[in-house]
């Protein structure tokens, strides 16, 4: 098993801590990862992504030009990335803010609702979580055990407590995810 | 009467110190290095820390004073003598450390190293000498040249529009917090010999509070680059590097000295000299 | 501190490794993108457990200097910066070199030139292994292409370092620094006792006891004659090099009819490109440089006789391809792939270039 990942929107939106608790989560699960972000002037103009890529074996490039799936936060990340989504693979996106829907005919493309059901449960700051549970529900390479464990990981000390609140969000973005073209 | 028969035990007045080594120095006659290398030399025997004492030599007329004390020594790049002792100092910080450097590598090139590492309040002593010229190059401008003073690259005197004003970093060191000793000392005389190696002495003996940087200046002259002899060179450096970079002690124990006005430490207009 | 298995980024390891490799200090000026370095260490303060001094320099030019006169009292003393803040340490590795002062040095590459861009390069390969200061010498250069080797090369940058009394550096470049992968660390390795530093160091500087004449750290000899001298048993030190601490990783090799030859990050990207041209039934292997000084001659001549091209992939404009072409002696077609300026090439096109300049 290989699945190479893209996830990108605004900074601020936890794109790069949502990688890194799925990249924790593999490691926990015995696998071999990479977590790959963008970074420099990139960043500072507002969007981020990361390449997070979780395998049974070891992997190639932390940088690559096609995902499996392409996890996209706001319409600049839908325009730059879905056409990077191998056919046969994976798009989710957060319909808020956006204005230009996908179009490809040959991925599955999944959507989820998580900002404007953050902002309505007072969750924003698990706003990212929300979405990592969708993708799982579609793809559950990690087991729900380990990804507690790399909540455990990549989180400070101080934030531990803030873990079944991570959980609950996860569970909720499961029951949230939508499909709106499936192969 | 032959010579020898007066050299007997009884009759010794001086003795080299065993922290210079038998090594023929290079220097000019006349030149000041070699007695600020033996105050430095007998100041570490006299404190019994040959043993724990790593110097630092410049890129400049002393690059080889290593071959001349018998401590453990390193060449640095040209400038970065304060950079080098920082990192032994701060990795050995039982060990005395200190730099030897003339105006060049450590008012012109290493000014940067110069400045942090007495910001950084290091502890560690630094020995300046200045004799306003670039010696072992053949005599050139140095930072400290004076307005007006001739050298290999302004052969009609220092002009303040084009080469800027001579350069007295000791002033400017005194006024960092970092600094907890800074004097300027010559060697030209017995007495001042004396003073020069009681202020060495006193920053080398800094060393062991942990205050901040002891920071000795060398007002010194080089009558090779001055086109002078030795005696005319001594003369000359009275009457117009003094008047320009005073002697005496700027900052004691961290604090200016009560002399030490805000006259005393901008000075406004340089003076000129006139011709050497 | 005991073995662990931790998600981290290449920077980090670099400066976990340092701590855990008893390394005795570093001195470092906030040059993106490795200032997670410092930041990490910093953050560790290993000066309140391993005893690890960590100063911020004023420039690079300050922090070489410092590795100089840490590194030359017998202390394992290390630096890192990127491309810009290498070139100005350039005059401190030459008297590094020119003094036989062991330390290590890391150099996350950035697009140039001139200031260039912060985002990952390959491009300052010459100025590693063909000098980059003045005078004849050779800097023991490492590349590493994963967190792993991040961490686990600056223990055997230390072992380098001493045997051969020679500045080591370690060749990275912002991709690997700022990625994330698993990396298991080691156990600690104290710092060298004062017995041990006077073992591991009898030239060194600290501190002349009476039964040893002065130690002298210098890189200069007025004599000509002598310099010369110096000079042949320096040559003499990088032969032995050559002779005895190549490294390579050769991936797919065996049945190859052709080659990638790359490094760092680029070897990363040649393995995904081999990985699609297996897939499509071509035979690539590659061939993963680990050191780039000493280079895998002998390694690459042989695979010359076995393979019907190579194509060297690399993030400048081909520099590492001269090499690779004098260690297969032009008698078969070998080409350079690249992207410069910040720009990370994809596999796909990797392979593209394969396809079109070497299979054909």
């Amino acid at each position: 098993m290989t699945e190479e990942i893209i996830i990108a929107g605004f900074g601020g939106q936890g794109v790069l801590s949502m990688g890194k608790i799925l990249a924790y989560s593999g490691v926990m699960e015995d696998k071999e990862v990479s977590w790959m972000p963008s970074y420099g002037p990139e960043q500072r103009g507002g969007t981020s992504n990361v390449t997070v890529i979780i395998s049974d074996e070891r992997i190639c490039s932390p940088i690559i030009s096609k995902y499996d799936t392409a996890i996209v936060l706001n319409q600049q990340s839908l325009d730059k990335f879905e056409n990077t989504v191998k056919p046969g693979g994976l798009l989710i996106y957060d319909p808020n803010g956006i204005t230009r829907e996908p179009t490809r005919k040959d991925v599955n493309i999944y959507k989820i609702a998580a900002t404007e059901k953050a902002q309505e449960m007072g969750i924003s700051k698990v706003f990212n979580m929300v979405v990592l549970g969708g993708f799982l529900k579609l793809k559950p390479i990690v087991g729900s055990e380990f990804i507690h464990k790399g909540l455990e990981k990549s989180l400070p000390a101080r934030h531990h407590n803030l873990i079944p609140q991570n959980e609950e969000a996860i569970e909720i973005g499961k029951g949230l995810i939508e499909a709106v073209h499936t192969l | 009467m032959a010579n020898l028969d007066i050299v007997k035990p009884e009759n010794l007045v001086y003795t080299k110190t065993k922290v210079l080594t038998d090594n023929v120095m290079h220097y000019c006659p006349g030149c000041g290095h070699g007695t600020a290398h033996r105050i430095i030399a007998e100041v570490i025997d006299e404190m019994g820390i040959q043993d724990k004492t790593i110097g630092v030599s410049p890129v400049g007329c002393s690059v080889l004073a290593y071959n001349y004390f018998d401590v453990d020594f390193q060449e640095a790049a040209h400038g970065r003598a304060p950079a080098v002792a920082t990192a032994i100092k701060r990795l050995n910080p039982d060990c005395f450390v200190f730099t030897y450097q003339g105006d060049g590598d450590l008012a012109a090139i290493g000014t940067a190293e110069t400045i942090h590492a007495a910001n950084r309040g290091e502890n560690i002593t630094m020995v300046f000498i200045n004799n306003g010229i670039y010696g072992m190059t053949g005599g050139q401008m140095a930072p400290t040249t004076l307005v007006g003073m001739k050298s290999a690259t302004t052969p009609y005197g220092r002009r303040v529009d084009l080469n800027g004003y001579p350069l007295r970093i000791t002033e400017l060191l005194a006024t960092l917090p970092g600094t907890y000793y800074v004097t300027r000392q010559s060697v030209h005389t017995p007495a001042n010999v004396r003073k020069a190696k009681a202020a060495i002495r006193k920053a080398f003996e800094n060393q062991k509070l942990q205050k901040g940087l002891s920071f000795v200046e060398i007002c010194s002259s080089c009558n090779s680059g001055w086109k002078m002899t030795p005696v005319q060179a001594n003369k000359w450096m009275e009457e117009n590097m003094f008047p320009n970079y005073p002697l005496g002690d700027i900052k004691v124990d961290g604090k200016l000295c009560e002399n030490i006005t805000a006259d005393r430490l901008v000075l406004d207009h340089p003076l000129t000299v006139v011709n050497k | 501190m005991a073995k662990e298995l931790k998600l981290m980024k290449g920077n980090e390891a670099i400066a976990r490794a340092m701590i855990a490799s008893g390394t005795d200090g570093y001195f470092g000026y906030p040059i993106t993108p490795q200032s997670e370095v410092m930041e990490t260490l910093m953050a560790e303060k290993p000066w309140e457990t391993t005893g690890m001094v960590v100063l911020q320099a004023e420039s690079e030019l300050a922090s070489i200097n410092m590795v100089y006169g840490g590194a030359a009292t017998g202390k394992k003393v290390a630096t890192s910066s990127s491309s810009p803040g290498i070139s100005l340490m350039q005059e401190g590795l030459t008297y590094l070199a020119g003094a036989e002062i062991p330390c290590v040095i890391m150099n996350a590459m950035r697009g140039g030139p001139g200031l260039g861009t912060i985002q990952p390069a390959q491009s300052d390969y010459f100025q590693s292994v063909k000098g980059g200061g003045h005078g004849d010498y050779q800097l023991y250069t490492i590349a590493p292409s994963s967190v792993q080797e991040m961490y686990d090369f600056v223990f055997d940058a230390w072992d380098i370092a001493f045997k051969y009394r020679n500045p080591v550096l370690i060749l990275t470049d912002g991709a690997i620094g700022q990625c994330m992968e698993k990396c298991y660390t080691r156990d600690f390795i104290p710092r060298w006792t004062e017995e041990e530093r006077r073992q591991h160091a009898p030239w060194g500087t600290w501190g002349k006891p009476a039964n040893r004449s002065h130690n002298i750290i210098t890189s200069l000899e007025l004599e000509s004659s002598r310099q010369e001298v110096f000079n042949q048993k320096l040559q003499a030190k990088y032969r032995e090099m050559e002779e005895k601490e190549v490294r390579f990783e050769a991936l797919n090799c065996e049945d190859a009819d052709y080659i990638f030859v790359a490094y760092g990050t680029s070897a990363r990207i040649c393995m995904k490109s081999m990985e699609l041209a297996r897939a499509k039934g071509l035979k690539v292997g590659l061939l993963r440089l680990i050191t780039l000084y000493p280079f895998p001659k002998k390694q690459i001549a042989e695979l010359a006789k076995k393979v019907k091209g190579m194509l060297c992939v690399e993030m400048s404009a081909g520099q590492m391809i001269e090499d690779v072409k004098l260690a297969a002696n032009c008698s078969i077609p070998i080409e350079h792939y690249g992207r410069f300026g910040g720009i990370i090439p994809s596999p796909e096109e990797v392979l593209e270039a394969m396809e079109k300049e070497i299979v054909k």
